[in-house]
């Protein structure tokens, strides 16, 4: 079969396009770089706009007015830039504004290693914003899954009107690897839904069969409110605290609700295993090594690879260890994810296999841990 | 035109407050250019400047302090038909500095009203960008310590194109804020009023002392001919009409079969500059030429031309897993600090493993053969050293063979690049 050659990165941007992408903004930092590098080669003749912001801040804000203007946008940063995106995420949670960010990972804490890969901000894409509430977030595991996820984040955007997190790693993003993007399974492009047209229109007013308001752009015919003040259904300040906690609870349900839609996965089974595997990201790569090379010896690994972290697919994982006595969770941190699991599983052994040091963590590495040689 | 002024939410600003004179004198503006709602955004920042989205039938952002500017360029880049009318504060104008020079350098066709009156109103009247050293405001002595900016020159020295400064209870403020949403281009008015709620409770100011504070400063008004250029919408559309689609890349098709079996793991350890890493890219591509998988795993530091660089590549008819190197076939040392970052690959190699190095590179101790490549008498550069070493192993028979490799230099390469680096590999004599 043939393939083509493609970093992770660059997998990101021609699947944005492929969903209908017109809008990028972004500002220049590794290992995101090539994210913007690719958009601006493939935007423009395209008749999209692709724009390099004076600052993070100033990109995802960008994004922001020609998301509600009517584009499919998206942003693409690393860990400190994702710390400055942070008051326009809960503003796009909060008021509902489509839009993809991409967080190409690198070591952190703060400006930390440009060009080494962590998965260390699995926790803060999920609490890094005010209010508290919560965020789609899909972690690929290779280039194809670049691809094929960033389809699936602008189609969750504009579903459910939220910000949607790609959680990349420079090992993934800055990696080439072959990938044959005409085989792969791909969903059919979901665009923002109008409102039907005989009903007058409020911006944030929720048809009783939806979860979501209908969306009209700004600039058309139809006068359009956004805000990023606490709004009623008229897109207008409101103290009615009736309207502020029913409007916060579909907020945080709309997402709840979809759950089974959209947390992508592999579960990958060996007969006679005792021990689960949960493994994200590039992470996963060496636990699936680890599950080959075991899967004919004696003690055999079962794996659980997810690619939504958040919103936490809770009944995917209790249900898939019920039949294990451990689950061993692997990622590139000290210990983010591992959290969930456990609280998740109470009654089983829950063991973390971490490391936050640039590199990544091996399969021998695995082996050792949970053989205990 | 009928006003465009939201009759069931009127505004509501401390009696005395000339922001309720500028809402009336730009809802004017807008019956003078006979606009409707749907052809205008009124973009707002945070504070009383971020009311007035709240007072007109049109469409309407409001955001984060200090960020209205970001907001109005995405609205207007998305709908370049729209007049896109951003309100701040002297606050705002603080916070957002760095966005008021990127608008004043970018001339999007926005119009930005600051509001200055001189503290932050909303707040408690402490001071911004523009209060007087010698006011009393909420934030103590603080504001005896630094100087308050003028908006109006700087925005011209970041290259604003329209710049007008101007009292909000100028006779001609309608005509002034029509003047500015009518210009092709980022378009300034610093307008100048006074906040009865908190800054003159304790500082005296009235509009008739605004208008002699202006006339002794240089009068600002209407485009600045030195900074007058193409818009920023319509160049952006000039440029890239110009430019022609690209496609994704290529798939390589596959025409030959790989000289050994099985899973093969190439190490290069060389420089910045070496090439290190489109040498990896043409590996990989000459895997794909043979159908093999592959991965390329690069680790280099932040410096440009100074530094190791190191390419792990992996090429395998299975599908790769973890993209690290364990045991490599083949390792290609071409700098000694590529070899020094990472020596514990020389331990786990066995004796089908193969070291390729020019002479003066040290490798650890290990079991792997060593065949040396003297590029230096065969007159190949260093930049080139990497290629020459692939055209080697290409040679050798190791991983690949010269057919796969011509035919990535095909794929990736074209013209005199091409022509070139097929003369090297051509050229490279391994005995």
């Amino acid at each position: 079969m043939p393939y083509a050659l493609m970093e992770g990165n660059e997998a990101i941007a021609w699947a944005a396009a492929e969903s209908g992408c017109r809008f990028f903004a972004g500002y220049p930092i590794t290992p995101a770089t090539t994210i913007f590098n690719s958009m601006l080669k493939i935007l423009p003749p395209l008749g999209g706009i692709c724009i390099q912001g004076e600052d993070e801040i100033a990109s995802i804000g960008y994004c922001l007015g020609a998301s509600m203007a009517g584009l499919k946008t998206m942003t693409a940063t690393s860990g400190p830039g994702i710390s400055l995106y942070s008051e326009h995420i809960s503003f796009a949670i909060g008021s509902e504004i489509p839009i993809v960010i991409v967080d190409v990972q690198r070591l952190g804490p703060s400006t930390g290693s440009a060009t080494r890969g962590a998965d260390g901000d699995i926790q803060f894409l999920r609490w890094g914003s005010s209010g508290g509430l919560p965020v789609i977030v899909l972690v690929p595991v290779d280039v194809s899954d670049c691809y094929t996820l960033t389809l699936h984040a602008f189609n969750l955007a504009e579903q459910f009107r939220c910000p949607v997190f790609i959680a990349s790693n420079k090992e993934i993003a800055m990696t080439r690897e072959n990938i044959d993007i005409d085989s792969l399974e791909k969903p059919a492009i979901i665009d923002r839904t109008s409102p039907p047209t005989n009903h007058p229109f409020l911006p944030f007013e929720v048809a009783a069969d939806r979860v979501v308001p209908y969306f009209l752009p700004i600039g058309g015919d139809i006068l359009v409110r956004q805000t990023s003040s606490t709004h009623g259904p008229d897109g207008y300040i409101t103290t009615d605290y009736d309207n502020i906690a029913k409007n916060q609870e579909r907020l945080h349900k709309k997402l709840a609700s979809g759950i089974s839609r959209f947390s992508f996965h592999e579960t990958i089974l060996a007969e006679n295993a005792d021990t689960l595997l949960l493994a994200y990201g590039v992470s996963a790569r060496a636990a699936r090594d680890v599950y080959r090379k075991q899967k004919n010896r004696n003690r055999p690994v079962s794996l659980l690879i997810l690619k939504t972290l958040w919103p936490v697919p809770d009944a995917l994982i209790r249900e898939t260890a019920r039949k294990f006595k451990r689950v061993v969770v692997v990622e590139m941190n000290l210990g983010q994810y591992v959290r969930e699991v456990q609280r998740i599983l109470p009654d089983k052994s829950v063991e973390f296999i971490g490391q936050m040091d640039g590199r990544l963590i091996n399969p021998r590495q695995i082996e050792e841990a949970i053989y205990h040689v | 035109m009928s006003s465009l002024l939201n009759t069931s939410r009127p505004p509501v600003f401390c009696p005395g407050c000339s922001h309720e004179r500028i809402t009336r004198s730009l809802d004017k503006a807008f019956q003078n250019m006979k606009l409707s709602g749907g052809q205008i955004a009124v973009v707002t920042d945070i504070g009383c400047s971020g009311l007035f989205d709240t007072f007109f039938h049109t469409h309407a952002f409001h955001g984060l302090h200090g960020r209205a500017l970001t907001y109005a360029a995405g609205i207007k880049m998305a709908q370049p038909g729209l007049n896109v009318i951003v309100t701040m504060g002297d606050g705002g104008l603080g916070i957002g500095g760095a966005h008021i020079l990127a608008a004043c350098r970018r001339n999007l066709n926005l119009t930005l009203l600051i509001l200055d009156n001189f503290n932050f109103g909303m707040t408690g009247g402490q001071f911004s960008a523009t209060t007087p050293s010698e006011a009393h405001v909420g934030s103590g002595f603080l504001n005896q310590l630094e100087r308050p900016m003028d908006v109006c020159q700087v925005a011209i020295s970041a290259g604003a194109a329209y710049v007008t400064r101007c009292s909000g209870y100028s006779k001609h403020l309608t005509e002034e804020i029509e003047a500015a949403i009518r210009f092709n281009g980022f378009s300034l008015i610093d307008i100048w009023g006074i906040c009865p709620g908190r800054y003159t409770k304790q500082n005296r100011l009235t509009p008739q002392m605004i208008t002699e504070m202006l006339s002794k400063l240089p009068s600002i008004t209407g485009p600045v001919a030195n900074n007058s250029r193409k818009e920023y919408n319509e160049h952006y559309r000039e440029l890239s009409a110009g430019l022609e689609p690209v496609l994704p890349p290529k798939k390589v098709a596959v025409k030959f079969r790989p000289p050994e079996p099985g899973r093969q793991e190439v190490v290069i350890l060389g420089s910045a500059g070496q090439r290190i890493i489109t040498a990896g890219e043409i590996l990989c591509i000459a895997g794909l030429t043979a159908g093999l998988r592959t991965t390329q795993k690069n680790d280099y530091n932040i410096t440009v031309l100074r530094g190791h660089s190191i390419s792990e590549l992996i090429l395998s008819p299975e599908k790769i897993g973890f993209t690290g190197i364990e045991s490599s076939s083949v390792i290609i040392a071409l700098s000694q600090e590529g070899v020094d970052r990472r020596k514990g690959l020389f331990g786990r190699l066995d004796d089908h493993a193969l070291i390729l190095k020019p002479p003066e590179i040290n490798t650890p101790m290990s079991p792997a053969k060593i065949h040396l490549m003297d590029f230096k008498s065969q007159r190949i550069k260093p930049k080139d050293w990497a290629l020459a070493a692939l055209s080697v192993m290409a040679k050798l028979n190791k991983v690949i063979h010269n057919d796969m490799l011509r035919s990535a230099l095909g794929f990736k390469f074209k013209d005199n690049t091409l022509a070139s680096a097929m003369d090297l590999v051509e050229r490279v004599d391994i005995t």
